[in-house]
């Protein structure tokens, strides 16, 4: 194949010889400068109007001037592989997270794995125990789709007595959306064969926290995809390159990164991220385990803490829902306290456990205003109000928050959060 | 593996089938060994299944967890900025509720476990078996639940109970209402 070559200018009566085009093209700026001189003020074009721009590039990268669109990071200084980074959910348009910016929850850091000796084994209670290269896997039939992940702890600040004040990524960050494409782990299962006493799937990665988690075998079997593709490219090492367990609509850890083990069990591993971790503390003193649905939930990221409005009209609010159950059906959003509430409008597409976005024009008048948004989704169930959720569980559950969220705009247009 | 048992399993694979059949694959999966699965395998279940030969007393682990664990655990397993591992004091009914090993964790398989795969954070899988086992043993007796000479091995470690094995109640699946 011959390398493309762009053609060169064709000789042609119009264009005429050089000398004679750039005669032709002096002239055409001395009329034009007479023109603005003679009208208005000459403004002269900006720099990137001026001259060349930048040459091609292999790898595009975000505007210099987006440079703050960045996850925020906590982690302790002594075991920084151990940490989270948020979405800034809140300087994000429509449902895709970028891969760059989709959140991170490490229990050990991030492994550098070499695609050419990960394998996937396939063992315990199945008909035959099985082990699978990246590059086998990658001739397997796939699929694609669009869904959310949001890690069990998100939200959490939600539980404290003080709003806190923070950009809504960094409080509700802990969720992202992004599609997968890969193999059905069905497709897999299949070809080892299942004993009838499997149970269980002990999903495991291959990072030095070797972390593992215990699946129902009939979550496994309806919409668990080995991912190969993240939005498109071959996963992000962060988000678990070369292979991840997704679990469409359930808890981000049970989202397995760096996926080298399945083990077909009888019985749950009760591993420590099950019991000791992920498990959430009710009032009575027994814990809620296994609660892998993330539950439906709403967040208005413009306007949001932090942000100002620049004076009374109209303002478009906008904002995301979710739900792990299935599709969103409604999202009111309410500018009063939740006095009254009127239905946003829904992007395109509405696609079951993936982020929905939801959007509302507001006039404001200058006055003080709270504003909330509450989702409900395709099986009817209505994103809480704080108070009954923490009346529910109590405050010590920390993981799966997924209240209504309020957000005060003050009479000088600033907005903070507020627990209303 | 009888012809027989090859068949029924074979058959039991169908039963198990998805209701909407996934996508048939090019069958490239390979055959894993005995000995392969047994290198990989390091998952302990509550009733002492995948646990390992090997032994140890908290008597034996309290060296081990001086030298490796201490630094960030603290002495004695709490007061260090890593997570409180023994020590609480607050029942998980109060207002700040401690989350130790000894008031929260439902079953002492997932000591051995965690230990074995994760930790030293800075050097995971670098303890041997009887290490681990003597720091489980160690901690277990950190948090009152064993003696300090009492032997933690494949035999004894399934049988320890918990203070908070029935702590839990399972979410999922989900159950009717009667």
């Amino acid at each position: 194949m011959k390398p493309y070559i762009e053609p060169r200018t064709p000789p042609s009566e119009t264009a005429g010889t050089e000398p004679e085009r750039r005669r032709f093209l002096k002239a055409g700026l001395a009329v034009t400068g007479a023109a603005l001189a003679g009208t208005a003020q000459a403004v002269p074009p900006p720099p990137w109007m001026t001259r060349p721009g930048a040459p091609l590039s292999n790898y595009g990268q975000p505007s210099p001037h987006e440079r703050a669109v960045i996850r925020w990071i906590a982690a302790n200084a002594d075991a920084p592989g151990n940490g989270i980074s948020w979405t800034p959910l809140e300087r994000l348009e429509g449902i895709v997270t970028p891969s760059g910016l989709h959140f991170e929850r490490h229990h050990n850091g991030v492994p550098q794995i070499d695609p050419a000796v990960h394998r996937l084994a396939v063992h315990g209670r199945v008909g035959k125990a099985l082990s699978f290269g990246i590059d086998d896997l990658l001739r397997y039939p796939m699929t694609s789709r669009l869904c959310f992940i949001e890690c069990g702890g998100n939200s959490n600040a939600g539980w404290h007595q003080e709003p806190m004040q923070a950009p809504a990524g960094n409080i509700h960050g802990l969720a992202s959306c992004s599609e997968w494409t890969g193999v059905p782990l069905a497709t897999v299962l299949a070809e080892c064969g299942l004993q009838p006493n499997a149970q269980w799937l002990i999903a495991e990665g291959a990072d030095a926290a070797a972390m593992n988690v215990s699946i129902p075998l009939d979550k496994a079997l309806d919409d668990a995809l080995l991912a190969l593709y993240q939005n498109g490219e071959r996963l992000r090492p962060e988000n678990g390159y070369p292979l991840r367990l997704v679990l469409p609509g359930w808890e981000g850890v049970t989202n397995v990164k760096w996926l080298h083990r399945l083990q077909l069990a009888d019985q749950p591993a009760m591993a420590r991220n099950e019991t000791a971790k992920y498990t959430e503390l009710l009032p009575s003193g027994q814990a809620r385990q296994f609660s892998f649905v993330m539950e439906a939930k709403s967040l208005i990221t413009r306007p949001s803490a932090g942000q100002a409005l620049p004076g009374p009209g109209l303002h478009p609010i906008s904002g995301l829902a979710w739900s792990g159950r299935g599709a969103i059906r409604r999202v009111e959003v309410s500018t009063d306290g939740g006095k009254t509430w009127q239905d946003a409008a829904l992007d395109s597409p509405v696609l079951p456990k993936c982020f929905t976005r939801f959007r509302l024009s507001w006039r404001w008048d200058g006055s003080p205003a709270i504003l909330k948004s509450r989702a409900t989704d395709e099986t009817g169930y209505v994103q809480p109000e704080r108070q009954i959720l923490v009346a529910e569980r109590g405050r010590h559950g920390y993981f799966h928050y997924n209240a209504i969220v309020s957000w005060a705009v003050a009479a000088d247009g600033s907005v903070s959060h507020v627990h209303a | 593996m009888s012809m027989r048992d090859l068949t029924l399993t074979l058959l039991l694979a169908v039963a198990n089938a998805p209701a909407h059949a996934a996508p048939e694959g090019p069958r490239l999966g390979q055959p894993l060994e005995a000995a392969a699965i047994s290198a990989l395998d390091i998952t302990v279940f509550p009733d002492g299944t995948g646990l390992p030969p090997g032994q140890g007393t908290a008597v034996e682990g309290k060296a081990v967890y001086d030298a490796k664990c201490a630094a960030c655990h603290g002495p004695n397993g709490s007061g260090g900025s890593a997570e409180e591992l023994a020590g609480g004091r607050n029942p998980l009914t109060s207002a700040e509720p401690d989350k130790t090993i000894g008031t929260y964790w439902p079953y002492a398989s997932t000591v051995f476990d965690f230990i074995r795969r994760a930790m030293p954070l800075d050097a995971p899988r670098s303890l041997g078996n009887d290490e681990v086992y003597a720091v489980t043993a160690y901690l277990l007796h950190a948090n009152g639940i064993i003696g300090e000479h009492d032997r933690l091995d494949a035999a004894t470690l399934p049988k320890i109970r918990m203070p908070n094995a029935a702590g839990f109640v399972w979410v999922y699946p989900e159950r009717q209402p009667r």
